[in-house]
């Protein structure tokens, strides 16, 4: 057993910091560091910078575009993402539809759709949970009749993050209604947003952003060759998805920048006459956490060098990261909200855009803490919610 | 020992709990929040004709002269409907230091205006710089002929915007965090060089930023003693402590409500997700931490007029404390048990969830008071 990297992981560290450092255009790495969630723009442009580099598709692997990286490069890689802070790649894009593609597509899907992926030069949006359908995901009524070589696609689906901004859409449909299993009616169908027939609205979130949208599917026609994998055969499709998409939620690297982030600011704030981050309480807190973070960092590693050494299967830490990790983004963003104090209630993002000729209000990081906390109480929800999860690993990994 | 309500306590809730019942549906509170100021001037009417803009005042001066556990009962009511006019910041907080601080010809020069409705108040006192610490005011106040010159400025004051007289906390004397030489002053609104900016904090409640540059004042708005005003500044905020403890259960009461509702009515896996034994344990948890909440809530109400001080100040510490771990707990498993639309904009969970992380961050956090708590323990 050890814990230090190897010298070539240490090098691979340096040289990812340094490239972030040399090439996050700068008024991008300024907004991201005073807690700015980053705009449409700002990934376009970043996503694109690092893939020139070949960096993009950190976790594809050569042969489509991606670096080949091992899975400890991978984590260095996120990490320093994550910690500088940059924006991070659409993970719609990256983790989500191209592992899919790599593993179900054909040859011509995987040649049209996934240079442009990892170039964003198409933004896509996950079309998975419905009103009816959210935990119950195999319960979900979007259906799609065959016409000759199209789908007929009419339905509803529901809490699509930014589909909006999306170019495409990945989607699950019914194309079995008589099915024997619910399971088994289900196709994974790529659809181009422009398509007649499709309309998005918004949903504002309690952070007061507009991420989420109602999608509505009326006659919508997509092409049959837009079908991943076999017909009746998406919810293997799915899962595979699903299983990547939850791997990406945990965000160690965010939830150790949250905490540098509160101890910086927490030395301008006061408690008791004196900079908060001489305060026994706060500083309780702080080791609380980063105890925490330490132990699933380390968990973290025993996953990845398992992976390293070859087990295949499924490991159930993985289930761990999720659950601690969504815990632990939760507690982090608390942590820096709370540093802000009274001036973490303001909501006056507004007020500046509308005076922006006028001064500050006052701290926008304390504004944007807050914005990032109320935001992130979905990490428990979304990519299947934490409850969803333990009920999984009560029966997958403890057997009861 | 007693935990009853009096017969004039019953009918006080009662009558509030209707009048909220008829006019503050969600969809009413929204329109009442896209109003100008953020809130509804005719509800503040009907608060008036109800008495309850009184309540706490001397009966010599329009009011009803109610204690502690009138004002619970009101602000439960007014937590359980998510009420967004100024009640804390006119009657709570500077009715407050008016009432324990004012002379007799200010208390009667005023009060009646507040008790009927037509004057608005806020409690200018917290400082960007001053995170949650009481005696960390930088505001000066220099005497000159007949009066006072008042420079500096204020910050996150709720419903500063509205307020027509402003309770202005200033340094006469002493250094930062210095508890002696701290005046409290009342000022016009519209004074020269008083300038307002506001802004809707996270919940939707308006707020503004006041700066404060050569406001001259008469020595007649001096609200208590030269130098003495701390000890009244604890009592305000003790004060508010027990009112937002009290508006913090009652959007518990709801969000539990709601919360039940979802879990018998919403499908998945073909039947209710109330039928599932984790969440079953979850909602029993949040009873649990609602009651444990609203006990500390009434020790506040019960506590809040106490003249041993350091005896008020610890209890009213373990009523922000405790009842804000118990809002924190319900109002984010609130959301949690709704799902995705928990987290949105349009439903009503999400509102209460911003209220309770408002109060939170209000009146010292929960880190704060446990800090202030851990002093006295042992
Ligand atoms: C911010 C955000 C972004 C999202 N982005 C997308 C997206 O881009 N694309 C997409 O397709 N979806 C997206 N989702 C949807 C997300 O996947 C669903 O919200 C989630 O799967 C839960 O479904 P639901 O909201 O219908 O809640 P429900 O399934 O109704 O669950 C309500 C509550 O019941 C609990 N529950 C349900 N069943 C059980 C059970 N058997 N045992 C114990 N507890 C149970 C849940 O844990 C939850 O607490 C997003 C959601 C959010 C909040």
């Amino acid at each position: 057993m050890d814990l230090s990297l190897s010298p070539d992981e240490s090098a691979f560290r340096d040289e990812v910091r340094g490239f972030i450092r040399d090439q996050l255009p700068d008024e991008i790495g300024e907004r991201m560091r005073s807690g700015h969630s980053a705009r449409k723009a700002d990934i376009v442009a970043w996503q694109r910078i690092l893939n020139k580099k070949g960096w993009a598709a950190y976790s594809w692997p050569e042969e489509w575009g991606g670096p080949g990286w091992s899975a400890v490069q991978r984590m260095i890689f996120l990490e320093e993402i994550q910690g500088a802070p940059a924006p991070e790649v659409n993970p719609f894009n990256i983790t989500m539809l191209g592992p899919v593609l790599i593993q179900f597509g054909s040859p011509e899907q995987k040649a049209r759709f996934l240079p442009r992926a990892a170039n964003l030069d198409d933004w896509w949006c996950q079309g998975f949970s419905e009103p009816g359908a959210g935990s119950d995901l195999a319960a979900l009524k979007t259906a799609a009749r065959r016409e000759g070589d199209e789908y007929v696609v009419n339905g509803q689906k529901i809490w699509t993050s930014t589909a909006h901004q999306a170019d495409w859409c990945f989607v699950l449909v019914r194309t079995d209604p008589h099915a024997a299993k619910r399971q088994e009616g289900i196709s994974f169908v790529l659809i181009d947003m422009k398509t007649p027939g499709i309309t998005v609205r918004p949903i504002v979130s309690i952070d007061g952003s507009h991420h989420l949208n109602e999608v509505f599917f009326d006659e919508v026609r997509v092409p049959v060759a837009m079908r991943i994998g076999e017909e009746n055969k998406g919810w293997d499709v799915a899962k595979f998805l699903l299983g990547n998409e939850r791997t990406g939620i945990a965000r160690l690297g965010k939830s150790k920048e949250r905490v540098k982030f509160a101890k910086e600011k927490a030395r301008e704030m006061r408690a008791h006459g004196r900079p908060l981050s001489e305060d026994h309480e706060f500083r309780r807190r702080i080791a609380q956490l980063e105890t925490e973070l330490k132990s699933l960092e380390i968990t973290q590693l025993r996953v990845l060098s398992a992976q390293k050494a070859g087990e295949g299967r499924q490991d159930p830490l993985t289930a761990v990261l999720k659950l601690k990790g969504t815990e632990l983004l939760q507690a982090t963003t608390e942590l820096a909200m709370d540093v802000g104090g009274p001036l973490s209630m303001p909501d006056w993002a507004d007020e500046l855009e509308a005076l922006s000729n006028e001064p500050e209000l006052g701290p926008v990081w304390a504004t944007e803490a807050t914005r990032s906390y109320l935001f992130l109480r979905a990490a428990s929800i979304y990519g299947g919610t934490n409850e969803i999860m333990k009920n999984i690993v009560s029966k997958a990994v403890l057997g009861l | 020992m007693d935990f009853d309500l009096t017969e004039e306590q019953r009918l006080l809730r009662d009558s509030v709990d209707r009048l909220l019942a008829d006019h503050y549906a969600f969809d009413k509170r929204r329109a009442y929040l896209a109003e100008p100021e953020g809130w509804s001037r005719a509800m503040w009417s009907r608060y008036a004709e109800l008495g309850l803009l009184g309540l706490p005042f001397d009966e010599r001066h329009g009011g009803f002269g109610g204690g502690g556990i009138e004002l619970m009962l009101v602000m439960e009511a007014f937590g359980r409907a998510l009420v967004l006019e100024p009640y804390l910041a006119t009657i709570v907080l500077a009715g407050t230091a008016l009432r324990l601080a004012g002379s007799d010809a200010q208390q009667a020069a005023l009060l009646p205006g507040v008790a009927d409705g037509k004057l608005l108040l806020a409690f200018a006192h917290g400082e960007a710089q001053a995170r949650y610490d009481l005696s960390d005011v930088l505001t000066t106040a220099r005497p000159k002929a007949d009066g006072w010159v008042l420079d500096g400025a204020k910050s996150v004051v709720a419903h500063g915007d509205s307020a027509d007289r402003l309770i202005v906390s200033a340094r006469t004397g002493g250094e930062r965090n210095d508890e002696g030489g701290i005046t409290l002053f009342l000022v016009d609104a519209q004074a020269n060089g008083v300038a307002r900016r506001a802004y809707a904090l996270r919940d939707g409640t308006r707020a503004a930023e006041i700066s404060l540059s050569g406001v001259e004042i008469g020595a007649d708005a001096v609200l208590g003693t030269v130098g003495g005003g701390f000890s009244v500044i604890e009592r305000v905020v003790e004060a508010g402590i027990a009112a937002v403890a009290a508006e913090a259960v009652g959007a518990m009461e709801t969000m539990q409500a709601m919360t039940l509702e979802y879990l018998k009515t919403r499908q998945q896996f073909g039947k209710p997700i109330g039928q599932n034994q984790a969440l079953q344990h979850r909602a029993t948890e949040m009873f649990v931490s609602l009651e444990q909440g609203r006990s500390l809530a009434m020790l506040a109400a019960m506590m809040v007029d106490e003249p041993d001080a350091a005896e008020r100040a610890r209890n009213l510490a373990m009523a922000k404390i405790g009842v804000g771990q118990a809002a924190r707990f319900v109002s984010q498993n609130a959301v949690q048990l709704h799902g995705g639309i928990g987290m949105t904009e349009e439903y009503a969970v999400g509102h209460y969830f911003r209220r309770v992380m408002v109060i939170e961050h209000s009146l010292g956090d929960t880190a704060h008071h446990l800090s202030r708590l851990a002093q006295t323990a042992g």
